[in-house]
């Protein structure tokens, strides 16, 4: 490889192909969150979920050397980590947000816990695809080399839209979500709703850890997630719980943490700390720019049990 | 988020054990605590606590790499804890080991263990000794049964700066650095002098990710170095691994640090500037045996085995390996200043001038606050 610098346009190339490499993990947790919260429950656990799925993904894979055991294993124990979540928040006086922080140090500790043996070896890496074989510049090429994950979480962005409108199944999600009574009046049972939503949250949750530990950074230890899953799960309230909305938040979030690395590198080195904040001021610069002391907040589900 | 929920009321175990009716056990405890060389000659446990996992390719695995040498001796029992957040909970962690291990000799290995937590320790338990790692004992200010040790690795960083300047091409070097602190600049500074011994055009991009140990802001700067034409790539944070796998992955070449990251890029892996604690510990415990008094303030680099480099990998040259050996040799033999003046730092201003010279032990090199000229970023 032959080595050549491209100058300040490193850095618009570097917060695009940070946006999508920095950004999986946090579609798919706010993708899950969206599920959850759609049907009137709120998971604030699934940073722990994350964490346990990258372990989870990491391990499998060194031990059968498939990649992508390692994800449907991720997804597996997610799923079981809503269950639990959504099994005990179904009691009356149990609040969820206790439980959810309950459960996120729980899958932290059981992820440090059991992923010990697996901080040293390596696992094979998720495929990528490479989009920029078309051109010469090595900066292009590697910055579209773009993860199957990536492109899934996108394309499920799509189809939770389109499925919340036009389905009987997401008819269902947002009747659970938005009156409980009214869900009873239709027959439908609102917690084996919930319950059936937390799950898919949680699995969709523990692929973002598996694309963290098998892709991107693409090593398991217990600093990797470092509250990726606690910003997406704030994400989905940025995002006004709409699964397109969320992507596009994750895209923003991931550009704007590439950013910092990007300006030091083409010698705009003053005040780095500043510009690692540039993520967070963003998101409070949009909150208070779209928010409003008149009205709550637009597309909040109605039954979403902040308080019980 | 782990670290706040781990503030629990500080209750120690000492504290406890003092305060209620089972003082006896106390009493029967206390034989274990005196460091009496009688005592020490018998058997000794030697409690060693990390900030991370002890198997992270990195800072920690260098540790416990000289923790495991010093397993090997006879009537030498090793307690360690990972994992220890620089918060009050070393403080329970070092209790433990002293009440319920019977630990006499305590090595808490990070840089915030030191103040005020050892330092608490070494006041509650005057007849134990504490040894930390990084440059902060001073005389008069700490307690006698305290010290520091620390290795002079910076000539293992120059030693990497010259195989970075045989093997680039591009004439530019980058280097993922935590924090602008005296440790990380001076690495810094003396991979770009390394470097510039072999080619004095080279420049070496430098980014700061701001934290010690945060995978995927490594990982970003990596690639943001090497967007920007970097060719070889050496980081000082915790954990190389992230660092050393995504530039391998890029197709740029590595040097480590910390410990031999080579197993991670086999190919790509120049060589590295590793700590050797094993021979440092194995010193400070044959002391402690024999009932001498241990070092408070103990340095070496090379010379005295504190630090080593990896074996060279095959992308290495011929010429590179010659100036490489020649220049090791150097060093070993003592003397050798990693920064001779004239110097200018990046902003022009002359910080060695002409005919001064710093060889690894001045302390004028521990305060360094500076990035010297062909060094891209900025302290601050």
């Amino acid at each position: 490889m032959e080595a050549i610098g491209i100058g300040v346009w490193g850095v618009p190339l570097a917060v695009f192909a940070g946006a999508i490499r920095v950004s999986t993990p946090f579609i798919f947790v706010s993708l899950g969150e969206a599920i959850t919260e759609r049907s009137g429950r709120i998971n604030l656990g699934l940073e722990g979920t994350l964490v346990f799925g990258a372990m989870t993904a990491y391990a499998v894979a060194v031990v059968t050397l498939s990649p992508w055991l390692g994800v449907l294993a991720a997804m597996a124990v997610g799923a079981c980590f809503g269950i639990i979540h959504g099994f005990i928040c179904k009691f009356p006086k149990v609040n969820d947000i206790a439980i959810g922080i309950a459960m996120m140090q729980f899958g932290l500790g059981l992820a440090f816990f059991l992923g010990k043996p697996f901080i040293q070896p390596a696992a094979p890496r998720l495929p990528a695809i490479a989009f920029g074989a078309w051109s010469d510049l090595p900066q292009i090429q590697a910055a579209l080399n773009i993860n199957v994950l990536f492109l899934v979480g996108a394309a499920l962005a799509l189809v939770f839209w389109w499925a919340s409108r036009n389905t009987r199944v997401g008819l269902i999600l947002r009747v659970v979500g938005d009156s409980s009574d009214a869900a009873r009046a239709m027959g439908l049972n609102p917690d084996t709703v919930r319950l059936f939503a937390t799950a898919a949250g949680g699995a969709l949750a523990a692929i973002g850890g598996a694309y963290l530990s098998l892709y991107y950074p693409g090593s398991w230890n217990e600093g990797i997630s470092s509250g990726q899953g606690l910003m997406a799960v704030a994400l989905v309230i940025f995002a006004r719980w709409n699964p397109i909305g969320c992507s596009l938040a994750a895209l923003l979030f991931g550009g704007a943490g590439a950013l910092g690395p990007a300006l030091q590198s083409v010698g705009v080195t003053k005040g780095y700390y500043l510009f690692y904040a540039a993520p967070y001021v963003l998101t409070l610069v949009i909150m208070i720019a779209t928010s409003s002391p008149t009205r709550s907040l637009a597309g909040a589900p109605g039954a979403l049990s902040i308080t019980k | 988020m782990t670290k706040l929920l781990h503030a629990s009321p500080a209750i120690s175990r000492r504290v406890f054990l003092q305060s209620s009716a089972a003082g006896a056990a106390v009493a029967s405890l206390a034989p274990g605590l005196l460091l009496s060389p009688a005592a020490a000659q018998s058997a000794l446990t030697v409690g060693f606590i990390y900030v991370g996992p002890k198997d992270d390719y990195g800072y920690n695995q260098a540790h416990a790499e000289g923790a495991a040498a010093i397993k090997a001796l006879p009537g030498v029992t090793v307690v360690e804890e990972e994992n220890v957040p620089e918060t009050v909970d070393v403080q329970k962690t070092m209790e433990s080991m002293i009440n319920l291990d019977a630990a006499a000799l305590l090595f808490p290995t990070s840089f915030g263990y030191f103040d005020p937590h050892m330092l608490e320790m070494a006041k509650k338990y005057p007849d134990l000794e504490f040894r930390h790692c990084g440059g902060l004992w001073q005389e008069g200010k700490h307690p006698g049964n305290t010290g520091s040790y620390f290795g002079y690795i910076g000539q293992g960083q120059y030693l990497n700066g010259i195989a970075a300047g045989y093997a680039t091409k591009g004439k530019k070097i980058g280097f993922v650095a935590a924090k602008p602190i005296p440790q990380v600049l001076q690495n810094i500074n003396s991979f770009l002098l390394g470097a510039r011994s072999v080619d004095p055009t080279i420049t070496c991009q430098v980014i700061f990710t701001g934290e010690w140990s945060l995978a995927v802001k490594e990982a970003e700067a990596t690639n943001a170095l090497i967007d920007q034409g970097a060719d070889v790539v050496t980081c000082h944070v915790d954990s190389p691994k992230v660092v050393v796998e995504t530039a391998a992955g890029r197709g740029t070449f590595i040097c480590g640090y910390h410990a031999n990251q080579s197993p991670l890029a086999p190919e790509k892996y120049l060589t590295g500037a590793e700590w050797a604690w094993g021979n440092v510990y194995t010193d400070f415990v044959k002391k402690a045996r024999a009932g001498e008094k241990l070092g408070n303030f103990v340095r070496g680099g090379l010379k005295e085995g504190f630090v080593k480099m990896s074996p060279l990998g095959p992308a290495v040259s011929e010429e590179a390996r010659r100036k490489f050996e020649a220049t090791l040799a150097e060093m070993m033999g003592g003397g050798f200043s990693v920064f001779k003046g004239p110097i200018k730092d990046n902003k022009g201003n002359i910080v060695v001038s002409e005919g001064q010279s710093f060889p690894e032990d001045a302390i004028e090199l521990e305060s360094m606050a500076y990035l010297v000229e062909g060094v891209v970023g900025s302290t601050a």
